[in-house]
């Protein structure tokens, strides 16, 4: 495709006369000299106006985890801007120009890292050329300073100015970057570049878009998973205002209005009757399932190292302990709601996704439009958490406005979102670890079933690698209950349970938590078990860091600590959570995190990440619950479902790691080893272990602490 | 054999009551809207007047993203009727301030307070009400109020020192 494109360019060019200017695969797309009519210099991710006006485009879907601001800071950095007068723009879907445009696993900075500092350096590089150019000197006695080239003499010129002549330079394969060391923007503190508008109201969320002439919509989904739609009578929804058609599509009930509120006033209204043609899920069947299977499997064998059970047979001491977490909804704060405007051969689809291309593909295929004439237009986002890499409600919304030939704007409730699937997925976890005498630990095996969880083990997690002999093992029941990726997948709950497991492996072998980890450490490094994915060194520094940071076994009078350790979406992160007794009473006061995301791009963006993603795997670990009955989701709404609040947070002292080391992710590394901090400090305060979650129903005087 | 999920549709040719006509003031302006009398004043806000600043989060008032202003007092307009504000003056977000100048907004920027931004209408107009009304507010108080405010990204900490920034300001 780049290809054909690059030829077509080619022959147009020399068509009129002009120069081609050629650009390098390897970097991040081309410059347009071509037709330079308006003299502008533009690549990709930037456009530089005749009048110095600079504007950047940010292509990540932005769900609140700060991609739009840090990737237009890196472009900025290498292009030398003033950064308060850049104009920086959400760019919507574009295939052509965009890798990777999707926002999910942490991994849009270490992605697009190298590329963007290209894009801002290409043209700083032309603009440079351009001004050596223009005023006969070499380039060494040039320097760019926030939009201007000056030269010792005290010529100078804006980026506008040296536009049109730099869009005419060649550009080489091998642009230099900026020495790490001169950074002005990169690891500064940067402000959202959408505060004003989150500030004023005039932030257009995919909920607050609207386009003249559109209807509005909701679909009634079933009450349990693996009900069928069997028969329903709308007569006295259709007597409410507004309300303008029902129907059935599919096993889902359709409203059609003229606005929202009759969306929620006519549901009710409705006699639906579902079907069940077989049993229907609950709490009961679910622990059935979980035993049946831990005890009989069938389990995948997801790695063995030595002989693990030979190790368990000899073992001085076996500790061993089950954990247990619920399904668990997203709940962003901007329930689902797309906007699609299907016509005969294409379609609009506007809305919030974090994954627009294959919103794109996804529509293509379910309605036989081309994927060229389906444009996806990138809204700001209530929050995403994962929930929104299931594009469930754009397909929907798609389908609506292709079967009754109009725009539709779909609208989840807050209940229609809570009760309407993609969860977390449940899962039980079986830990064993064998001891020798000394307190070593020889083996280690763990079992996962989750329902609908796939893999519900990382079976290449620190400890492994650094114990001789290990299994683990999954299992996975196929539930019709529905589950996708939720922030930190599969270790927002795995984490906990294994440092929670540590914590009470370190007690069985009499050792203190931090040096029980540092001593696998050590092993990891020398002598290797196996394939390890993670580097021991990084591990070392943010352990050693928060001990010394939170004054581990330092004696605090009145404080209990817990510690857990993680390295996920190639961030580690050590936490330290401390549980004071205030007059005999525990309270959660205070969380040390200390963070290894390599180069800190936004000092406030990332300290808001770790602050936000301990926030979350607190207030779910506490909290966060789902009781199944007869297929149905008891909990559909704040008054049931319990989410953190604004005084049930210790303080957060959060630290980063220098090192130069690239940039790696950080909208999910804080969350896994939050759970874990927290029950092993409750241990140690109280003396009781925590083994399921939501903390507060598994130990009734839990909710003191908080 | 009809496949009743395909074949079963309603059209609205029953008797729907025509909308009633209601007046109501907004950030100072007046506005005529058609609207069934019970739709509360945050769809109102959100689908007659384009006043999207306004969120809707739960529609139970259990998160706050609704919260405006009814005569000086913070509530949340998802549970409100618009038949009970055709007298309130009512202050929304977008009416808060001239070009983002009140001190709970700015205070809001200069800490960089919001992730994803959805609920801090709500956590402004909360924040901002509190001020008015009680400007000499204790911690207790502050916790009080602002508690009914749900974060799903949990800026609860700069939310805290972005008010006690706010009312130092305003000093």
């Amino acid at each position: 495709m780049k290809t054909q494109r690059r030829d077509f360019l080619k022959k147009t060019i020399l068509g009129v006369g002009g120069l081609w200017i050629g650009f390098s695969e390897k970097t991040f797309g081309n410059f347009n000299g071509l037709n330079n009519t308006e003299g502008v210099l533009e690549n990709n991710f930037l456009h530089i106006s005749p009048e110095n006006i600079i504007t950047i485009w940010s292509p990540n879907p932005e769900i609140g985890q700060g991609i739009k601001t840090a990737f237009a800071v890196i472009v900025a950095e290498e292009l030398d801007v003033d950064w308060e007068k850049v104009n920086v723009k959400q760019a919507d879907l574009d295939t052509k120009k965009f890798e990777r445009q999707l926002t999910g696993g942490s991994g849009a900075i270490k992605h697009s890292w190298e590329r963007l500092r290209k894009a801002g350096a290409s043209a700083r590089y032309l603009l440079l050329e351009a001004a050596s150019k223009k005023l006969n000197v070499p380039t060494s006695e040039l320097k760019t300073i926030k939009g201007y080239v000056k030269h010792s003499s005290g010529k100078e010129f804006s980026y506008g100015e040296l536009a049109t002549l730099a869009s005419e330079i060649k550009l080489p394969s091998n642009i230099p970057l900026k020495d790490k060391k001169d950074f002005k923007l990169i690891g500064s503190t940067i402000k959202s570049v959408d505060n004003n508008d989150v500030l004023t109201g005039k932030a257009i969320y995919g909920i607050d878009f609207k386009m003249p002439g559109m209807v509005y919509a909701r679909l009634l989904r079933p009450k349990g998973f693996g009900q069928k739609l069997k028969t329903f009578d709308a007569s006295e929804a259709l007597k409410v205002s507004g309300v303008k058609e029902v129907f059935a599509l599919g096993d889902k009930v359709a409203i059609i209005a003229d606005s929202n509120f009759p969306l929620i006033k006519a549901a009710p209204l409705i006699k639906i009757e579902w079907s069940s043609p077989k049993e229907l899920e609950s709490d009961d069947a679910h622990n059935r399932i979980f035993t049946e299977i831990m005890q009989n499997g069938p389990f995948e064998v997801r790695r063995k190292d030595g002989d693990p059970e030979k190790a368990f047979k000899e073992a001085s001491k076996v500790v061993e302990a089950e954990f247990q977490c619920p399904f668990l909804p997203h709940n962003p704060m901007e329930p689902m709601n797309f906007f699609a405007d299907v016509s005969q051969n294409k379609a609009r689809l506007v809305g919030p996704t974090q994954v627009p291309q294959a919103a794109q593909t996804q529509v293509s295929k379910l309605l036989n439009i081309p994927a060229e004439n389906i444009s996806v237009e990138l809204t700001k986002m209530g929050g995403g958490f994962g929930r929104r890499l299931n594009n469930d409600y754009c397909l929907e919304a798609a389908e609506l406005s292709a079967k009754i030939n109009k725009p539709v704007k779909l609208l989840w409730t807050r209940e229609d979102d809570m009760s309407g699937g993609i969860y977390r997925p449940a899962v039980r976890y079986k830990f064993r670890a064998a001891l020798d005498k000394k307190g070593n630990i020889t083996a280690y095996s763990l079992k996962g079933v989750g329902m609908n969880a796939g893999n519900a083990t990382r079976q290449d997690n620190f400890p492994v690698g650094a114990v001789e002999n290990v299994i683990v093992e999954s299992a996975d029941y196929k539930s019709d209950i529905t589950t996708g990726p939720w922030r930190a997948p599969i270790t927002n709950f795995l984490a906990y349970a294994e440092q929670a497991f540590l914590d009470e492996v370190a007690e069985a072998a009499g050792k203190d938590p931090i040096q029980m980890r540092l001593e696998l450490l050590q092993k990891a490094t020398n002598q290797p078990v196996g394939k390890i994915t993670y580097e021991p060194k990084r591990f070392e520094e943010v352990i050693k860091t928060v001990a010394q940071r939170a004054s581990w076994n330092r004696g605090k009078k009145g404080v209990f600590q817990g510690f857990s350790v993680y390295f996920s979406h190639n961030s580690y992160v050590a936490q330290i959570a401390e549980i004071e007794k205030v007059r005999k009473k525990a309270v959660l006061k205070k969380v040390y995190a200390v963070t290894d995301c390599g180069i800190v791009i936004n000092q406030s963006g990332a300290r808001n990440q770790v602050f936000g993603a301990i926030v979350d795997g607190m207030g779910h670990a506490m909290f966060g619950n789902l009781n199944f009955v007869n297929g149905e989701p008891m909990q559909k709404n704040y008054d049931t479902f319990r989410l953190i609040k604004y005084n049930e947070v210790p303080e957060i002292d959060a630290h980063f790691i220098d090192n130069g080391i690239d940039p790696t992710g950080l909208g999910e590394p804080a969350l896994p080893p939050t759970g874990g901090a927290l029950a092993n400090a409750y241990y140690k305060a109280t003396g009781k272990r925590l083994y399921k979650q939501p903390f507060v129903l598994e130990d009734q005087n839990f909710e003191e602490i908080i | 054999m009809v496949d009743i999920r395909y074949e079963i549709k309603y059209l609205s040719i029953h008797y729907q009551p025509n909308m009633p006509e209601i007046k109501i003031k907004v950030n100072g302006k007046s506005h005529l809207v058609n609207v069934d009398l019970e739709t509360p004043l945050l769809w109102v806000l959100r689908d007659n007047l384009e006043l999207t600043g306004t969120k809707y989060g739960c529609g139970i008032a259990q998160c706050g993203a609704c919260t405006v202003h009814i005569d000086g007092q913070a509530v949340r307009s998802c549970v409100l009727p618009v038949s009970s504000v055709q007298f309130s003056e009512i202050v929304t977000i977008e009416g808060l301030s001239e070009n983002c100048s009140h001190p709970v907004q700015l205070a809001w920027d200069a800490l960089d307070v919001p992730q994803c931004g959805y609920c801090q209408s709500g956590q402004i107009m909360t924040a901002a009400a509190l001020m008015k009304n009680n400007p000499k507010a204790s911690e207790d108080d502050i916790t009080n109020t602002m508690q009914g405010n749900i974060c799903r990204c949990g800026t609860y900490h700069r939310i805290k020192e972005a008010i006690d920034l706010a009312f130092k300001m305003s000093k």
